[in-house]
């Protein structure tokens, strides 16, 4: 396998190729949070087809990928308190923020969106203060 | 047609994201964890990733969608509450679990029990969160 960084970079273009393929397709921004919670809270009504489709390659793919090379470690942490608040924190705070790494980082940072721009700031930062406290200051991560 | 380039992007995407290791929750939290074994793999997959993305959004300048309809409009202007305290609860979430919206989807078939708990429980803060953003947009009305 390449080093990290080279497969970084090779994963970021195919991310960015599909974003691009989505905007220039079909003049949407690709961003998973939107995506999925339009067909989550019916917001997304009129195109749940599109959204299907989409998210029925984002979860196939990996997997047939997965079949063919093995599936890579994904290191999930077993402790299912954590995963519940977790999963609650980015499914609320991405639809009331109105994105995620794809759409506000990907999406937004690429055509300088200001919005994309202090999302993103804010969610690095907060994630970062976050780990750091409860992984070296609280020690429960 | 639509739903074709919709299978296709949402196949790139997830693709993209098996490949740069970010379904990896160990790098995520690697890039976030800069006083841990600091990992700066993530940058690398957001700068690759805005590089075909800075290209569509000049094309978008002079095409229209290969589909049909229209572009996104200009993105708006003003960072409003929402943004921020959305992306905050977002990032204490993506800190914690080292999991996004795409990766958590992406790595659906292989991420074990754990990753479908969290994306039962992200799918469920999704669905609750038409109801929190009016429920503040009361208790702090917009300036």
């Amino acid at each position: 396998m390449q080093p990290d960084w080279i497969m970084g970079l090779i994963g970021g273009l195919v991310i960015g190729l599909a974003a691009a393929v989505y905007l220039l397709g079909n003049g949407r921004i690709m961003g998973a949070s939107g995506i999925i919670g339009g067909v989550i809270d019916g917001s997304g009504r009129s195109n749940r087809d599109e959204r299907l489709w989409f998210l029925g390659g984002l979860i196939a793919a990996p997997t047939l990928l997965a079949l063919v090379v093995g599936a890579p470690d994904t290191h999930v942490t077993p402790d299912l308190a954590v995963l519940v608040a977790a999963g609650l924190l980015v499914g609320v705070g991405t639809r009331i923020g109105n994105g995620c790494t794809s759409g506000h980082g990907v999406c937004g940072i690429s055509r300088l969106s200001l919005r994309g721009i202090v999302a993103t700031v804010f969610y690095i930062l907060a994630g970062g203060l976050t780990i750091t406290l409860f992984r070296h200051v609280l020690g429960v991560i | 047609m639509k739903n074709l380039v919709a299978l296709l992007a949402g196949s790139l995407f997830g693709i993209g994201l098996f490949l740069s290791g970010m379904t990896d929750t160990a790098k995520v939290q690697g890039w976030l964890d800069v006083f841990g074994a600091w990992d700066p793999t993530l940058a690398f997959v957001m700068g690759g990733a805005m590089l075909p993305m800075a290209v569509a959004w000049r094309l978008t300048r002079r095409m229209r969608p290969v589909t049909g309809g229209s572009f996104p409009p200009a993105p708006l202007p003003e960072v409003d509450r929402k943004l921020v305290i959305g992306s905050v609860l977002f990032g204490m979430g993506w800190g914690l679990a080292g999991l996004c919206p795409g990766p958590a989807l992406a790595s659906l078939s292989y991420g074990g029990l754990g990753g479908l708990v969290f994306a039962v429980s992200m799918g469920t803060g999704m669905w609750l969160a038409p109801g929190l953003r009016a429920r503040l947009d009361r208790a702090v009305p917009a300036e």
